[in-house]
């Protein structure tokens, strides 16, 4: 096949691999980009979730959120932060900055309203009992809550994570480098190979950031509680 | 904001509005028609759901970019580029709550209905569609509120296509044109959403709540 022999080709080339815009460089960018919004955003949603779950004290402000979360286009995301930032540097405000303040705005609502949920949701005769043995209100949170909700509290992390390496392609619609840089100009150049490299790239990408994920979650998770993960919890 | 800009624009603001519930449509509308039989053949034969969901979710992991783009070189500047991908995503949102939905029929309800003299068909119509429209309708409020996402992002494909998206893409600098883009198609997510909660509370009035779908990872 024609398109295979592009592709093929693409990969072979040892230009390909080499400089800025090698896949060794933009794989790094990419990458990296995704781990520190995702760093960002569970800094930001992890302690907020985690306090609303434990006190019960501001849930509806999580649903409301997740509900906005969801509703908000990720392009809609970047292309909103590009003309301020922009304004402030025009460079890395048309690359950079805007593509991690919108990861990191989407990221926040699924780990936030999953940390919420899981705790939410850990039997209250278990935190009554925990609370009766004299562990303190934290105690009770590290040692008993959180493990328990630790399969609903690491799907939030898992789905984020997957948005997040999405959402770092779409940065190649503007400036930003990443992988998605190779599908942006396969598609300008008309070079389908370097095209389909980059999609067979991005996507190989976020399938193997998800099963990692997932492996991770497993051994996270306390050896009574590995029956069934749950993909991602329901908000009520 | 530039006002006036969008005093001169409103003809092409409506249109796009206009085009980004169609885009959005046709694919809830086609992604609904092949969930639809894809769960009833996994509910048919059990051991068909596991491939099924689980391809479905492969797909939906697949950054949208990737598959919008992969499709130009295929399928051109056609609907089709455009289309395919974003019933390519419904999939897996409405093929699980749809096969959720006939779950969580009780198994009490169906022997009843047997007992009744229901026949096998009559039994899928007239008890068990109903008893699962409220996840069926969820996954649908799910559906359609990540297509309408996922719609902008057609603006990569074409001028032609896009949406509301097309001027989030056009003139990144402009803030006026980006919000145009941005704030209602945020808006038709939202409404979206409202509706097909309403939907649903016309179709079962008998259910207290509204019900929650259940949530794949997310697309972008």
């Amino acid at each position: 096949m024609d398109l295979l022999a592009k592709v093929a080709a693409w990969f072979a080339n040892p230009a390909t691999w080499s400089g800025p815009d090698g896949i060794p460089i933009r794989l790094l960018e990419h990458v990296g980009i995704s781990a520190v919004s995702l760093l960002i955003a569970g800094a930001i949603a992890l302690p907020i979730g985690l306090a609303i779950g434990h006190t019960g004290r501001g849930a509806g402000f999580a649903i409301n959120l997740a509900n906005l979360g969801r509703a908000i286009p990720s392009l809609a995301a970047i292309g909103i932060v590009v003309p301020f930032t922009q304004a402030l540097d025009p460079e890395l405000g048309f690359s950079l900055y805007p593509t991690v303040i919108g990861m990191v705005v989407l990221a926040i609502p699924p780990i936030l309203v999953n940390a919420y949920t899981g705790i939410a949701e850990v039997d209250r005769d278990l935190v009554e009992s925990a609370r009766g043995m004299g562990l303190r209100e934290r105690e009770i949170l590290r040692g008993v809550e959180i493990p328990v909700a630790m399969p609903v509290l690491f799907a939030g992390i898992r789905s984020a994570a997957v948005q997040v390496i999405a959402t770092a392609t779409l940065g190649a619609i503007y400036a930003f480098g990443g992988l998605g840089r190779y599908i942006v100009d396969g598609v300008a150049q008309n070079d389908n190979g370097k095209l389909f490299g980059g999609v067979i790239l991005v996507a190989a990408l976020a399938l193997a950031a998800e099963a990692s994920l997932s492996i991770l979650q497993r051994v996270l998770t306390s050896p009574g509680l590995r029956r069934a993960e749950p993909s991602s919890a329901a908000a009520p | 904001m530039d006002w006036a800009w969008i005093g001169d624009h409103l003809g092409a603001i409506l249109g796009r509005t206009i085009q980004h519930i169609q885009l959005a449509g046709i694919a809830l509308t086609v992604g609904f028609a092949i969930s639809f039989a894809l769960a009833l053949v996994a509910i048919r034969w059990r051991r068909a759901y596991a491939p099924i969901s689980g391809i479905a979710g492969i797909l939906y992991t697949i950054p949208s970019l990737a598959v919008f783009s992969a499709f130009i070189a295929i399928t051109g500047f056609s609907i089709l580029t455009v289309e395919i991908p974003l019933v390519m995503y419904t999939l897996v949102i409405l093929v699980r709550n749809i096969v959720a939905g006939f779950d969580g029929v009780s198994a009490d309800v169906l022997e009843a209905a047997t007992g009744m003299g229901y026949t096998r068909r009559e039994r899928l119509t007239r008890i068990e569609l109903p008893l699962a429209v409220p996840l069926i309708v969820a996954g649908l409020r799910l559906a359609s509120v990540s297509t309408i996402g996922l719609v902008t992002i057609t603006a990569v494909v074409s001028d032609t296509f896009g949406g509301l998206g097309f001027f989030i893409k056009e003139r990144p600098f402009f803030l006026t044109e980006v919000l145009v883009g941005a704030i209602p198609s945020i808006l038709l997510a939202v409404l979206a959403d409202v509706l097909f909660s309403r939907v649903q509370r016309l179709l079962t009035p008998w259910s207290k709540r509204v019900a929650q779908p259940l949530l794949p990872e997310a697309a972008t």
